[in-house]
């Protein structure tokens, strides 16, 4: 079997590869750096100016803009690096979740409640 | 010879270190996670380890995309938690234990496992929680050796893979030229998915089925490629792989059976299905 074989789609779910990686270099760079308080202030201070830094692409940019979570996937974001800004907002998992599925977040939580039933 | 007593595998939320930080234990929230883990400092207390080595993941602390090892092993004398950028209290420092480090270090490059060594390497929540949640007073009484697997960036290493690197990882401390007591720690977990329009995603059947595995056939979850074990678990489900790795580290030397000392599993705190199990060596 060919090494780079397509894989099935699994639904709804982007596994984050080295396609995905290369894509969303600046964007997951620029969001690693909100590791740094003084990075996340300066982010707050000039959005537009920060991510010009970083060289986020348009589409990135956008996404950034409209704090939009699948947005920012499709434009090469990686989960664990966007939970570094989606932090700037204090916007929990429940938050992101209810964004992505297009529910409430009391729905979504019902959903996760249910899945332990 | 160092001793190797057992395992304990649990999950790591970010959410939990607010919630220890506020004191919210016996919150109805948070009640039905914090209650798996008397019995198993209970039995800590009896056993008492001197060193944990800890299987986590790195969520972009100290790796980024820049430099992305898929297994990672700590050598520093000391480790420090620090900023992760949404607001959990940073813990702090640990102690390592470099002796077992390079010992586990050079076992696992004689037996062909390329690993990166980190004589400097900032830990996170995946590595600080466990240590608190396991001995939540005072000051941490183990020394640490953090081995990270990643999966941040595909392709993950197999779990076929990783179950091998936890098995020689076993090996590397039953070999160990010390009169120390250690413990193997596996953090993450249980299924859960963050991103995309599957976020959300828990898998009950699979976790509980998982975790009975180890308890009774430990190459259970092996059979599955990382592609399927995101279908089955969620794209952050797939860091079971620590709990195969430790889990692993316990099917070497004199004696390869477990005993349970405890479990728990929960659903859910924050997006994830929270799962705790303790496995004593039986020698």
């Amino acid at each position: 079997m060919a090494s780079n074989t397509p894989l099935p789609k699994i639904a709804g779910t982007t596994p984050f590869d080295g396609e995905q990686a290369q894509k969303g270099y600046a964007l997951n760079k620029m969001c690693f750096s909100f590791n740094s308080a003084e990075n996340r202030a300066a982010f707050q201070r000039d959005e537009e100016a920060y991510m010009r830094q970083y060289g986020l692409n348009a589409q990135q940019s956008d996404a950034i803009r409209a704090r939009n979570v699948l947005q920012l996937i499709a434009a090469g974001g990686n989960a664990y690096y966007l939970a570094k800004f989606a932090g700037i907002f204090g916007l929990d998992m429940q938050d992101i979740g209810a964004q992505q599925t297009g529910m409430t977040k009391d729905q979504f939580k019902a959903k996760l409640v249910a899945a332990g039933q | 010879m160092a001793k190797l007593i057992g395992c304990i595998g649990t999950s790591h939320i970010p959410a939990i270190g607010g919630a220890i930080h506020k004191g919210l234990q016996q919150d109805p929230y948070w009640k039905p996670f914090f209650d798996g883990f008397p019995p198993v400092r209970e039995w800590l207390g009896r056993v008492k380890p001197d060193v944990v080595v800890m299987f986590y993941n790195d969520h972009g602390l100290n790796f980024f995309l820049d430099k992305m090892p898929t297994f990672a092993v700590g050598a520093a004398a000391q480790y420090n938690n620090a900023d992760e950028g949404w607001g959990i209290p940073t813990l702090p420092p640990f102690k390592g234990e470099p002796d077992l480090s390079w010992q586990i270090i050079n076992t696992l490059v004689e037996k062909e496992f390329d690993i990166v060594t980190c004589q400097e390497m900032l830990v996170d929540h995946a590595c600080t929680l466990p240590l608190k949640l396991l001995w939540p007073e005072g000051e941490c009484p183990v020394t640490v050796v953090p081995i990270c697997i990643n999966t941040v960036q595909f392709p993950l290493p197999k779990a076929s893979r990783v179950y091998a690197m936890g098995k020689a990882v076993g090996e590397a401390i039953a070999a160990w030229d010390s009169s120390k007591t250690v413990a193997v720690i596996g953090s993450g977990g249980l299924s859960h998915q963050l991103d995309g329009e599957r976020a959300g995603h828990i898998n009950k059947v699979f976790d509980l089925q998982f975790m009975e595995s180890l308890l009774t056939n430990p190459e259970w979850a092996t059979q599955f490629s990382i592609h399927e074990l995101v279908e089955k678990t969620g794209t952050q489900g797939v860091e079971l792989l620590m709990w195969l790795a430790m889990r692993a580290a316990l099917t070497t030397g004199t004696g390869a059976g477990v005993r349970k000392v405890h479990s728990n599993y929960h659903i859910p705190i924050s997006n994830t299905a929270t799962g705790l199990l303790a496995l004593e060596k039986i020698d």
